[in-house]
């Protein structure tokens, strides 16, 4: 899968530091991240991948840099234009993050009944439109504790995309998935992209979606504090030279370790 | 690749729109505008005019005019397809832009099941359901009660597999940490007595039984009532609120899975913390509502110290306050093992806590306050 033709920068981050408190986590992280692409953010467990997509969605203030999203610098903007961008983006979390105490067809429904002004039926044909997509041929009926992992992860895809964002961030959204429905997952996600012309974020350490679907990533890493490679996984898997990367990439211990399977990828 | 034009909140947006063509038996569908699904929605009944022609064998589309689109285009061809699938009239994507077509084929043919609606239920299922409910809850709680009862023994003995770290801490949250709000709480009341009582006791010039008043009430029944719905609200909810968290966390299902008597490791600690704490918070409290009483009429009143305290000693007898060091240690009974049960019985989502700390409390001064009205009438029947 080759990039989107397009050369319109959706989100720019220059030299973006961010910890929690005083307890810095990552420095100096530059990327961007073209329209309609499918950006990766890769690294080991406890490098602050999650942390750095918190930083991305709003939830947590940079101690330093720049982050430009549609060319606006999103820290710097007022609270309430903050606001809009972040409606324009949608989030998966890592578990789904469903809202327990509503139907998922209520999950879904609810940032359209917020921000739209369209009517109750409308709304349901665009819920169950989005429900759908991503597969989910249950009742919308259903609580979020009547779904199984995989299902819970789908109607939080779909509530990402209730408003039809233009950028979509996932958090892991393998992980925790058998490998049929990681590979359906990779699917859509592509086909979302592809239809929608949505531009991805996604944090992983499945390698095999990484390789499958993603333009181009960050690689940070919890020793240096920053990031160590930039580029298309299947590239950094074949040509990094950096021993991290290369081991994390190829699923190998990394070789400056003795014991094996010690701190290394998951 | 073609991607639909990107939707800037400043751009400004079209309608959507279309014109039909018919060529034959084959109608056309040329649309245009901008197909923004939170911008514009097209009406159902408009959706189901564009199919309705009789005598039609075949739909398309034309796109070229298209401007922006996203779900609202899906939507509306999704609509249209369903339609065309009932009537028996053939759908032909071709003319939409391909990534249109891609979504589309995600998306079922067939509309999506109801929801099996549950059938009407009849007041005798109702109340059988109930039944069988209310004496499953009695059986749980009888369980707890017993087993509790058994595993002190071996507590004791030191025979429980209880961490002491756990027993600890649930003695400070339910002791040094609540006797703050206990004093408090129960001083105030002591000084509501006196002073209602005083006002009553004026009329016969008897205002110097309030002492009597004070002390055999707060003894017999206020200090231990009030000190048990305070810790029912503080203590009793908590209990269930960090049950039913672990139980959503599958913390419960790792002790169970690994092994570990539930039993023990987390509720035999919160009983019996409850249990030990609760007459010392009951003497706290007592002398507190005594204080209080003591105050309002020394202070307000203008009655003697010195009487007070000697009406006081001859009016509150020692197997009152082993009465009330009785209840108190019923009471603390009660409000953990509510809390336990309901904890445990609770569901996994984060609602479910709420609901299971809401209950908790709820049942908790529910359960004490009818306790407490039978202990009285026991009290009453032995002329105690």
């Amino acid at each position: 899968m080759s990039s989107a033709p397009q050369t319109e920068v959706k989100i720019a981050v220059e030299g973006l530091a961010f910890g929690y408190g005083s307890t810095p986590i990552q420095h100096d992280v530059s990327f961007t991240v073209p329209a309609g692409s499918i950006f990766a953010i890769m690294g080991g467990s406890g490098c602050g991948k999650s942390t750095l997509l918190k930083a991305l969605i709003g939830l947590l203030r940079p101690s330093a840099g720049t982050m430009r999203v549609r060319g606006e610098d999103y820290w710097a903007v007022s609270d309430a234009r903050r606001e809009q961008i972040g409606r324009r983006c949608g989030v998966l979390f890592q578990s789904g993050a469903l809202w327990s105490s509503m139907s998922i067809a209520d999950n879904v429904a609810l940032p359209l009944r917020m921000f739209t002004t369209l009517s109750a039926p409308e709304i349901d044909r665009l819920v169950r439109l989005k429900l759908d997509l991503v597969g989910l041929t249950a009742p919308g009926e259903m609580m979020p504790s009547d779904l199984s992992g995989g299902m819970r992860k789908r109607v939080g895809l779909a509530r990402a995309m209730a408003l039809d964002p233009d950028i979509l961030f996932l958090d892991e959204p393998s992980a925790g998935l058998d490998p049929i429905g990681a590979r359906r997952l990779d699917d859509l996600i592509l086909d979302l992209r592809d239809g929608f012309g949505s531009t991805i974020v996604m944090v992983s350490h499945e390698l095999p979606s990484l390789f499958a679907i993603c333009d181009s990533g960050i690689f940070l890493s919890a020793d240096t504090n920053t990031a160590i490679a930039i580029g298309a996984p299947r590239d950094l898997r074949d040509q990094c030279a950096d021993p991290t990367v290369h081991a994390f990439m190829n699923r190998e211990t990394p070789k400056s370790e003795s014991a094996p399977g010690n701190g290394g990828p998951k | 690749m073609d991607l639909p034009a990107a939707d800037s909140p400043s751009s400004a947006l079209d309608s959507p729109a279309w014109d039909c063509r018919d060529e034959g038996a084959r109608r056309t569908v040329d649309l245009s505008g901008d197909w923004i699904a939170r911008r514009h929605a097209v009406p159902a009944a408009a959706i189901e005019a564009i199919g309705a022609v009789p005598g039609l064998s075949s739909l398309g589309f034309q796109t070229d005019r298209i401007g922006a689109w996203d779900s609202g285009l899906l939507v509306f061809v999704a609509q249209l397809r369903r339609d065309a699938d009932r009537r028996g009239v053939a759908l032909d994507e071709t003319g939409l832009p391909p990534s249109a077509r891609r979504l589309l084929a995600l998306l079922p043919r067939q509309p999506p099941p109801d929801a099996s609606v549950p059938p009407r239920r009849s007041p005798r299922l109702i109340l059988g359901t109930w039944a069988l409910s209310l004496w499953a809850e009695e059986k749980a709680v009888a369980r707890i009660l017993g087993e509790t009862i058994l595993r002190s023994g071996a507590a004791v003995r030191g025979q429980a597999r209880m961490r002491g770290a756990d027993l600890l801490t649930a003695l400070q949250d339910a002791g040094a940490s609540a006797l703050g709000i206990v004093i408090v709480v129960n001083l105030l009341m002591g000084g509501i007595l006196a002073f209602v009582g005083a006002v009553q006791l004026r009329r016969f010039g008897a205002d110097i039984y309030v002492a009597d008043l004070v002390g055999i009430a707060v003894v017999r029944e206020i200090a231990a009532l009030i000190t048990a719905v305070v810790m029912s609200g503080r203590t009793g909810g908590a209990y269930a609120a960090q049950i039913a968290t672990m139980l959503g966390n599958e913390e419960i299902d790792a002790l169970r899975a690994v092994g570990i008597p539930l039993h023990d490791y987390l509720i035999l600690p919160r009983i019996l913390a409850l249990v030990l704490m609760m007459p010392l918070l009951y003497l706290y409290g007592a002398a507190a509502g005594i204080f209080g009483g003591f105050l309002v009429a020394v202070a307000m009143l203008n009655l003697p110290s010195t009487t007070f305290l000697s009406h006081l000693q001859t009016a509150v007898a020692g197997s009152q306050i082993l009465f009330g060091l009785g209840k108190s240690v019923a009471f603390g009974g009660v409000i953990a093992i509510i809390g336990c049960r309901i904890g445990l019985s609770a569901g996994r989502s984060a609602s479910d806590v709420g609901q299971a700390a809401t209950r908790a409390v709820v049942a908790g001064i529910v359960a004490v306050i009818a306790l407490d009205a039978v202990c009285a009438v026991c009290a009453n029947a032995l002329r105690f």
